[in-house]
């Protein structure tokens, strides 16, 4: 060994004997501290989370940019205000939480990517995020595979229940089949037209609708029209429409069609005094850009709107103006992503750990009595129990009218 | 009685229907015929100039609505509109294009790059959300000379509109001396330049009155769809089916064209599903462009 090799042996023994002994002096210090604030990282984490003395990182996974982050900003928003205001209070077993966001760029693959990057690299205890059924198909391998956590805020078609999934939106049944219950029985609706933009979902949602209206109803389907994404002219089918004269015209139509689907409804004199239509797509997100007029007096059917009358929501909508402008608009997707983060806090703490398998273990049962939408608990089937309302649009907002309590979601993967 | 009546009536809109789809597509496609036509430019930036035209109707929405022009402004948006959308035009060709007309598989390269500089731009500038403008009341509406008979204003108005700007580009293209000049130097640049016609100029107003247009269209569009960032590019595609399915360089074949696009997708839309219609309408426009490479309609240009 050269004169020169062992000098810097030497050297970086003393720097590892310093920084050992700054390590132990250090970590005395933050044990004392700890011991006051929560329970120590080693109990409450086993499995090599990013969890420290004072702090828990976690993932948020929207699309930030592309076609889909007209839907998915709300989401985001609404998830940060959550772990604000978490963190106001205290945070999670005396730990702040942080976040690591990332953008899924409105491309599959990329959630996918991300996710993983989130997981295994960041090791974050949990994340939020996902807004189609398309990208949550995508990330779904690596959850499972990761053993991660993830919160899914989106109504979406339901047919699915992952372990590692909690999904706070409503699955396509607690949707349609109490909104069709109550189309029925309030309007005296026999006939439906159904109508919805061609992937996945409305396909599916429509399967579930057009059984439920002919076997349990006893209505009939008179037709069932598909547009691609995207579509601007539905001319066409508003003609047929009109010529198979239905009872009511079940709309679910997607993103930016939203737009030309209701002005050109309008345009041909099918309006809300006239004609019943509802709706499971359209929340207040798409009214803002559709412009109230042209949706007047429609219905959608959501278990969330931001009129809904409650000290809940009250605080909760001047919290997200507040941190937000006083413009924004909240839809039914926004709530259900603000309550991922709270859930996640009361199933940590009812864990008092912050292992994924010990917070899923804990996850049914978990009520939360402070939603914006009202009273929740999470199913054993990881969705959530919640009521479906229908609002009737009115040029500036939506006025719930009609409350419609379904137990639970019915949902086997 | 009653039966056939409705069946009558709803004939009548189904008509319409396909007419008003037609004046929308003649509208998308006129700008980017005369680029591409004229001058040979593959312009994957269209769709952007279109929504730059949108994104103007949507400002001057927001404007009029402050001070209380609303039920006026539209034609004021239409004409700002085309002015900035041609000024962008003008400037795109200045820095851009102008380098590239040697090679004009490159400009499909280059302005597809552009269109994703604009969309990026767009989504900076007015955010993702996609934003549709406060019509006045009487645009709104439907228009019913009978009963049963719903005629949507805002249709009627994208047809006049059609109408008009289509009888504009035809007296500048056949009836102006600007006109001659652009034809000229389409049959035969060198012979062009050598009896002294400045190519150069007339390439660079070319390109800027394309796009102008396309900021027509977008304005236009407003009135029944919505704009976001990324609207232009759900357009493009029809918007390039009609100029080729039409032959290149051709002002009638782009309007014989959107006709024929229109009506036939229109009319299967009504007959079967939306999906199919555009399948089938698709698989025919693939079928004929194999009959006749050249379109439905060439002109015969020295290459």
């Amino acid at each position: 060994m050269s004169t020169e090799s062992q000098h810097r042996t030497r050297h970086t023994r003393i720097s590892i004997f310093i920084i050992a002994s700054f390590l132990c002096i250090g970590s005395l210090l933050t044990f004392a501290r700890v011991e006051a604030a929560g329970p120590p990282t080693a109990q409450v984490n086993t499995t090599g989370l990013a969890v420290t003395d004072t702090t828990v990182t976690v993932g948020d996974l929207h699309s930030a940019t592309g076609t889909m982050a007209i839907s998915e900003i709300g989401s985001i928003q609404a998830e940060l205000l959550a772990i604000d205001q978490i963190n106001a209070a205290g945070g999670i077993l005396g730990r702040k939480i942080e976040v690591i966001k990332e953008d899924g760029a409105s491309d599959w693959p990329n959630f996918a990517e991300k996710a993983r990057k989130l997981l295994v690299k960041d090791k974050v205890a949990a994340v939020f995020g996902c807004w189609t059924s398309a990208s949550r198909k995508a990330v779904l391998p690596v959850f499972e595979k990761e053993n991660g956590l993830l919160y899914y805020p989106t109504f979406y078609e339901g047919l699915e229940q992952s372990k590692n999934v909690i999904y706070t939106g409503q699955e396509a049944t607690q949707q349609i089949i109490a909104g069709l219950d109550w189309v029925t029985k309030t309007k005296g609706a026999k006939t439906f037209f159904l109508i919805g933009s061609d992937y996945i979902w409305p396909r599916t949602s429509n399967k579930i609708a057009r059984k439920h209206i002919e076997n349990v109803l006893h209505g009939k389907v008179v037709g069932e029209e598909y547009y691609p994404l995207g579509t601007t002219n539905f001319r066409s089918l508003i003609n047929k429409a009109k010529l198979a004269k239905p009872d009511v015209i079940y709309s679910i139509v997607v993103g930016g069609s939203n737009v030309s689907w209701f002005k050109q409804l309008k345009a041909a004199d099918i309006t809300g005094d006239k004609w019943t239509l509802l709706t499971i797509s359209t929340t207040e997100d798409e009214v803002k850009g559709i412009g109230g007029e042209s949706v007047l007096n429609f219905y959608s059917a959501m278990k969330y709107f931001q009129t809904l009358k409650n000290p809940n929501n009250e605080k909760f909508v001047a919290a997200f103006k507040a941190k937000y402008g006083a413009d924004s608009v909240i839809g039914d997707v926004t709530q259900a992503a603000y309550l991922g983060p709270w859930l996640w806090k009361a199933a940590v703490e009812k864990a008092g750990s912050f292992d994924v398998d010990k917070v899923v273990a804990a996850s049914p049962g978990i009520e939360l009595s402070s939603a914006p939408e009202g009273y929740v608990k999470v199913h054993a089937n990881h969705h959530l129990w919640s009521k479906l309302r229908i609002g009737r649009w009115r040029r500036r907002c939506c006025c719930e009218i009609y409350r419609y309590h379904r137990r639970r979601s019915v949902n086997h993967g | 009685m009653a039966e056939t009546s409705t069946l009558f009536t709803t004939l009548l809109m189904q008509g319409f229907a396909g007419m008003s789809l037609f004046s929308v597509l003649l509208l998308m496609a006129l700008g980017l015929a005369i680029i591409f036509g004229q001058m040979g430019v593959i312009n994957m930036a269209h769709g952007e100039f279109m929504t730059i035209g949108a994104y103007t109707t949507y400002i001057m929405s927001t404007f009029a609505e402050a001070h209380g022009f609303i039920n006026q402004y539209f034609i004021l948006a239409l004409i700002a509109a085309f002015a900035i959308a041609f000024a962008a035009g003008y400037l795109l060709e200045y820095l851009l294009i102008r380098r590239l007309y040697k090679r004009p598989l490159d400009t499909l390269l280059a302005t597809w790059g552009v269109s994703l500089v604009m969309q990026q731009a767009f989504r900076e500038i007015f955010g993702a959300r996609e934003v549709s403008p406060a019509l006045p009341e009487w645009l709104t509406g439907s228009y019913q000379p009978a009963p049963g008979i719903d005629l949507p204003v805002s249709g009627l108005m994208v047809l006049v509109l059609m109408l008009v700007v289509t009888f504009g580009v035809w007296l500048m293209m056949y009836r102006s001396r600007w006109g001659i000049r652009v034809r000229a130097t389409t049959q035969n640049r060198v012979i062009a330049d050598a009896v002294g016609i400045n190519t150069k100029r007339v390439d660079r107003i070319t390109f800027a009155l394309g796009c102008g247009l396309a900021g027509i269209a977008g304005a236009a569009f407003t009135t029944i769809a919505s704009t976001g960032p990324t609207t232009g590019s759900l357009f493009i595609v029809d918007t390039f089916l009609v100029v080729v399915f039409g032959g290149a360089a051709s002002l009638f074949g782009t309007i014989a064209s959107a006709f024929t696009i229109a009506q036939a997708q229109s009319g299967l839309e009504f007959l079967m599903t939306g999906s199919m219609a555009k399948v089938i309408t698709l698989v025919s426009v693939v079928l004929i462009l194999m009959m006749r490479p050249e379109g439905l309609f060439s002109v015969k240009v020295r290459k």
